[in-house]
């Protein structure tokens, strides 16, 4: 068994738009201490941050609004340091201190 | 992970992935490239004349706001020499509409467009609040959707303005392309995927600069660009999202990003085998008859920019299912009251059996409609009496009359 000590959470900042605040306390900016790593182990990604907010930051029930198949529900744009998440790794993407990610709806009204 | 370079100037850090080709592009190539291509879509499509008076129908959403921005970046970049106009409707919904038009007023200011708000009270003498009053919170965005479509037009020819642009984008075509295909609905089919719709009847034109603009980008450049605009779901339609022709749209382009402009292309082609005399639309593709409240499709509140209101595919699923059991009822009325046979083996037989569409002017308020009552006007009627009846079971209680 290994008793090394966890590495320090990694500080970041997370923001909701386009009608996703709503799912999140009605609040836009969010800054998180993320676990550094998953919970098998794995390093702190993307796909762990999505399932770590749908855990312990989103409050309202209506997580498919959010979250469908585990992963961000398609019509949800995700930019890490104002760049789409593609362009990063996806949902591979491995965050670091003072990372921003983005979550934008595109589904709400025109 | 290095940053990844812009494929345009090889110089600054990518930030957007385009849709439709995966080009990576940094911050000021995408902007420029996607004000390009709208601006394309507009000469070659030759959807304004220099003086021309433009209402652009904002809803202080990201469609119409990005709209206004984009034309008012082209209308000066190109010479265009419009006279752009922002309009609103008012649904009186409150809490809702309330700080959407704030949006717009600021909208006003930033753009510098004079701005005309128009609300269901003073056109219908309803606001949304009453409607839901009375009906309830079920289908009253078909009301909504209804009523939205007149108030445009309404609102345009009180400032004598007879062309209104909208915010609709790829996906709200795609989505309107696939709900009409699977209802059959040719006339309609053809009329949503065209850019402008214009009509005999009335002497206001409509069009969609957006027509092919992906709402992924619209989202992309309201964000880059820093722009003010509002978000929120229209509090009347909670449910707005389940099993819609929207999640289906969102689920091609996860899987194929260019499935979206495939379905609008597809769409345009199966338009052009719509014969003209069924779908009232020319073969140049303009001057095309629109009837009222239908060319983006029946359902869709303001918020929604017509776009379909959730639950429709499984509504349909229903209908399809006991339109089969009623078979040995070869002929059925459907929405518009159309004859339409669902046998499909006659399926080239189809278009001729489907009736030339009169379009006429509305007995009550004078407004363009294939009906002698338009469907404002039969929807106010039902709202009037007091007596709350769906718009499928009044048009096709009214068409059963008229053919006996
Ligand atoms: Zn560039
Ligand atoms: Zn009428």
């Amino acid at each position: 068994m290994s008793t090394e000590p966890s590495k320090a959470d990694v500080p970041i900042v997370v923001e909701f738009t386009g009608g996703l605040e709503l799912l999140f306390s009605n609040q836009r900016k969010h800054r998180l201490l993320l676990p550094s790593s998953g919970e098998k182990g794995q390093p702190a990604n993307t796909a762990f941050l999505v399932r770590y907010l749908c855990e312990n930051v989103m409050k309202d029930k209506r997580k498919e609004m959010f979250i469908i198949d585990g992963t961000v529900r398609p019509g949800i744009l995700v930019l890490i340091n104002d760049a789409d998440w593609e362009l990063e790794g996806g949902d591979q993407y491995e965050l670091k201190k003072n990372d921003n990610i983005l979550f934008v709806s595109t589904l709400h009204g025109g | 992970m290095a940053p990844t370079p812009c494929e345009l100037c090889k110089t600054t850090r990518a930030l957007v992935v385009r849709p439709k080709n995966h080009q990576k592009l940094c911050k000021t190539c995408f902007i420029n490239i996607f004000e390009t291509e709208i601006h394309n879509t507009i000469t070659a499509n030759s959807l304004f004349f220099s003086g021309e008076r433009v209402a652009i129908g904002a809803s202080g959403g990201k469609d119409s706001t990005v709209l206004a921005s984009v034309l008012k970046t082209l209308n000066k970049r190109y010479h265009y020499g419009l006279n752009l106009v922002l309009l609103s409707i008012d649904e009186g919904i409150k809490g809702y509409r309330d700080d959407s038009l704030e949006t717009v007023k600021r909208n006003a200011v930033q753009y510098d467009m004079p701005l005309e708000i128009v609300g269901y009270d003073e056109l219908y003498g309803w606001t949304m609040d009453q409607v839901v009053e009375q009906i309830g919170k079920k289908g009253n965005c078909t009301y909504c959707g209804v009523f939205r479509r007149q108030a445009l037009d309404r609102g345009a020819a009180r400032l004598g303005i007879k062309h209104v642009v909208t915010g609709h984008n790829a996906d709200d075509i795609a989505e309107t392309v696939m709900m009409n295909l699977l209802r059959g609905d040719l006339p309609r089919l053809a009329r949503a995927t065209s850019i402008v719709t214009a009509s005999a009847a009335s002497d206001i034109k409509r069009s969609k600069p957006l027509k092919y603009a992906y709402e992924k980008e619209i989202v992309y450049y309201a964000l880059h660009k820093g722009l003010d605009y509002f978000t929120t779901e229209c509090i009347y339609s909670p449910e707005a999202f389940r099993g819609s022709a929207r999640t289906l749209i969102k689920n091609l382009e996860k899987v194929r990003p260019s499935a979206i402009l495939d379905v609008v292309r597809s769409g345009e082609d199966m338009a052009r085998l719509v014969p003209e005399e069924v779908s009232g639309v020319g073969k140049s593709g303009k001057d095309i008859l629109v009837v009222e409240g239908e060319a983006e499709g029946a359902g869709g509140c303001g918020s929604a920019n017509g776009r379909t209101s959730g639950g429709e595919m499984a509504d349909m699923e229903k209908q399809l299912l006991e339109n089969e059991k009623s078979q040995g009822n070869e002929m059925e009325i459907t929405l518009k009251g159309q004859k339409h046979d669902r046998n499909c083996k006659n399926l080239n037989r189809m278009p001729r059996k489907l009736p030339k569409q009169q379009m006429g002017k509305c007995a009550r308020c004078g407004y363009l409609s294939s009906q002698d009552i338009c469907k404002a006007c039969m929807l106010l009627e039902g709202l009037n009496k007091n007596r709350p009846k769906t718009q499928i079971q009044v048009s096709v209680e009214r068409k059963t009359v008229i053919q006996r």
